[in-house]
């Protein structure tokens, strides 16, 4: 079950234009991700990190070689389609939660629905599930306002995996944490991984994190310093909750 | 997710609140105006009808090229027989007979010696005969300060300022001098039946209304009329129908060459009226496009502040699936919801401080003083179908455009960039 592969990426360059110069931030990359992978990409401030991370979500496009999602190679996508790619297949987690402040827990993580077609009861019954297996299911009227950092960040982890997607992206989602949040919300991702086989790929620097990962991938100067798959044994063991 | 946007709008009061206060006042502000202006200019125009221009005018060739002196000498004699013909050809109009004049009036002391004299100028209409028309038209019930009406010839209306400064009152007796037709000195004694106040500065200064009976008599006029006026029975100015009318007149006389044939103008070819009533026209265009600038620009700049406050949610509605195309879609849905309601709240207000102004006016006499123009000292605004709709255009469109020039900003920028603005 593992080695279905999910995303390859090719030869895969990004340069930026930075006025007078190109400013190179990817080059040479070849990656493959099989399906439950639980991998981070890990390096220096300016490595590359989120750059790949936007490109496998095809929020942006190589400049070079190709990355293959899901079977679609994300410079050929037309908006719509990587629209539809990201509402049907790819959550996103971000840093700083990324909550909208005048909606309830309930409508931030209902929101992730709304472009998909699901009846209401539908929609809340998903809803709820997410929000349970965050353990916020008592928080669904509240704002975010009212909510911990810990909090919020789960409740954007429920927004990325209410519709099940195959792919959950997220970009330094303990940088904003204390330790006990960041395991806690690592736990909680690490969990959902097991139970619905979902690919998490992670850009971090944050230690904690890096002691839950299958696979790291060293990024320096928009290179692959180093592919590394962890030993299950020592993953094993901080699952234990 | 119209109603998950909808909730949103109502939730964030920078998005609903601030947008809707400023299109509101906005759209008050132009119904209001528009509505002041319209009034202003309609009783301006309203009020040169009644006393000057009519809807419509028939003169003397002669007398037409000179009109604003009144040169009495080249009037229309015979001018009955004409006006039955005016009333039997045309009947929708009230046709009338008019004499302007100037002269000079003298307030004898006991003894008959001059106590006091000056320069007026003088309206000569029917007041005596039955059905007159020109009552009405000239609002002189209400005018009246002191004492009444003419009721018997010889009497004579005079105009409040001038018999304060005169002090003179009702029962007094006054002597108007005068130019006979033939050119010869004119003069005859009056009563003064009542003073009476229009309300326009032009006026008030110093006028006498007399009865054209009295007037032919003491100017030598017998039979005849410096000015024959028509209004639309309607009593609101048509240009259309009134240049038909002229047209239909003036080409019955085409072939009499005398200068003393009759011809007609409208109420646009008279002093000044034409720029009025083109004014008054535009008025609704003008309102709407200095309003739609104005607003466009404050909505944009608040929509762009809105935008950059919303980034964050643009972006994660990119990231959650959404297209660009959809999302600028729904922020000119938004304009257009907040639009409508700062419109509707807008013009209600609007209509309220228009409907105030309509009923209590705002006696600008102040600044009129010296004013020439034929124009109310009190201004009212008045309400017309349009100022239910007018506002309704610069409200909507510059919630949508400002909203449609801020979320440019969208398609500015790529994706990913959107996203870096995220994560800061
Ligand atoms: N839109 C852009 N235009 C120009 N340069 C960019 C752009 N986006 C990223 N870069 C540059 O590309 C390099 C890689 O950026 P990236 O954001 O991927 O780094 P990162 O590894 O995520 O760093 P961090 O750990 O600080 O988040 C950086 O030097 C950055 O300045
Ligand atoms: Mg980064």
């Amino acid at each position: 079950m593992r080695n279905f592969e999910i995303i390859k990426i090719e030869n895969l360059a990004k340069r930026f234009h930075m006025g007078e110069g190109d400013f190179t931030a990817l080059r040479d990359i070849n990656l493959t991700f099989s399906k439950g992978e639980f991998t981070g990409l890990v390096g220096p401030s300016g490595s590359g990190k989120t750059t790949l991370l936007n490109i496998i979500g095809s929020l942006d496009n190589p400049t070079e070689g190709k990355a293959i999602v899901l079977g679609n190679s994300v410079s050929e996508l037309t908006h719509k389609q990587s629209a539809v790619l990201r509402n049907f297949h790819i959550g996103f987690i971000f840093q700083t939660y990324n909550l909208l402040p005048v909606y309830t827990v309930f409508d931030n993580v209902e929101f992730a629905l709304l472009l998909q077609k699901h009846s209401a009861t539908e929609r809340q019954k998903m809803v709820m599930e997410a929000l349970d297996w965050v353990g916020l299911a008592d928080k669904a009227n509240s704002k975010p306002a009212q909510l911990s950092g810990g909090e919020c960040q789960r409740v954007s982890i429920a927004r990325a995996m209410v519709k099940r997607p195959e792919i959950v992206l997220a970009d330094e989602p303990s940088a904003n944490l204390d330790a006990t949040n960041s395991h806690h919300i690592i736990q909680t991702m690490k969990k959902l991984n097991r139970e619905l086989n979902t690919t998490f790929i992670f850009a971090t620097h944050d230690e904690k994190v890096m002691q839950y990962l299958d696979r790291i991938i060293h990024l320096k100067d928009g290179m692959v310093e180093k592919d590394e798959i962890m030993p299950e044994l020592k993953t094993k063991s901080h699952v234990s909750l | 997710m119209i109603k998950f946007l909808f909730k949103g709008i109502l939730k964030d009061n920078s998005r609903s609140l601030l947008p809707i206060i400023v299109v509101a006042l906005g759209v008050a502000l132009t119904v209001l105006l528009h509505g002041w202006i319209t009034g202003a200019l309609g009783d301006s125009i309203e009020m040169n009808a009644s006393f000057n221009s009519g809807h419509v005018k028939v003169m003397s060739r002669a007398y037409a090229k000179d009109f604003g002196q009144m040169p009495n000498d080249l009037a229309l004699l015979d001018a009955d027989t004409l006006v039955n013909k005016l009333k039997s050809d045309y009947p929708d109009l009230d046709w009338v007979r008019r004499i302007r004049f100037g002269g000079l009036i003298d307030f004898p002391d006991e003894k008959g010696e001059t106590r006091a004299q000056g320069p007026v100028v003088g309206w000569a209409i029917d007041l005596f005969i039955p059905g007159s028309t020109e009552i009405g038209r000239f609002k002189l019930q209400g005018a009246i300060l002191d004492g009444k009406l003419p009721s018997k010839p010889g009497e004579a209306l005079i105009t409040s300022d001038f018999a304060n400064k005169f002090s003179v009152k009702p029962g007094d007796a006054f002597t108007l001098f005068g130019t006979t037709m033939d050119g010869g000195m004119a003069f005859r004694n009056f009563t003064v039946a009542g003073t009476v106040r229009f309300g326009s500065s032009a006026v008030d200064r110093g006028a006498i209304i007399a009865d054209i009976t009295d007037v032919r008599k003491a100017l030598g006029m017998e039979g005849a009329t410096g000015e024959i006026l028509g209004y639309f029975k309607s009593g609101v100015y048509n240009d259309m129908k009134a240049t038909a009318l002229m047209n239909d007149f003036n080409q019955k006389y085409e072939a009499d060459k005398d200068e003393y044939a009759p011809q007609m103008i409208r109420l646009r070819d008279q002093g000044g009226m034409a720029e009025y009533l083109d004014i008054a026209n535009a008025m609704g265009a003008i309102m709407v496009f200095v309003f739609v600038m104005a607003m466009s620009i404050v909505l944009w700049n608040a929509g762009l502040l809105g935008g950059l406050r919303r980034y964050s949610e643009f972006g994660i509605r990119l990231a959650l699936g959404e297209e660009k195309k959809h999302i600028y879609r729904t922020l000119l849905y938004e304009g257009l919801l907040i639009g409508t309601i700062g419109s509707v709240v807008g013009t209600l207000v609007g209509l309220s401080a228009s409907y105030y102004l309509q009923v209590v006016g705002l006696d600008m006499g102040d600044m009129m003083q010296r004013s020439t123009l034929m124009m109310p000292t009190v201004v009212r605004t008045r309400i017309t179908p349009a100022a239910f709709y007018i506002g309704f255009i610069p409200g909507v469109f510059s919630m949508v455009l400002g909203n449609a020039l801020a979320g440019i900003a969208i398609y500015k920028r790529n994706t990913a960039q959107l996203f870096k603005e995220l994560e800061v």
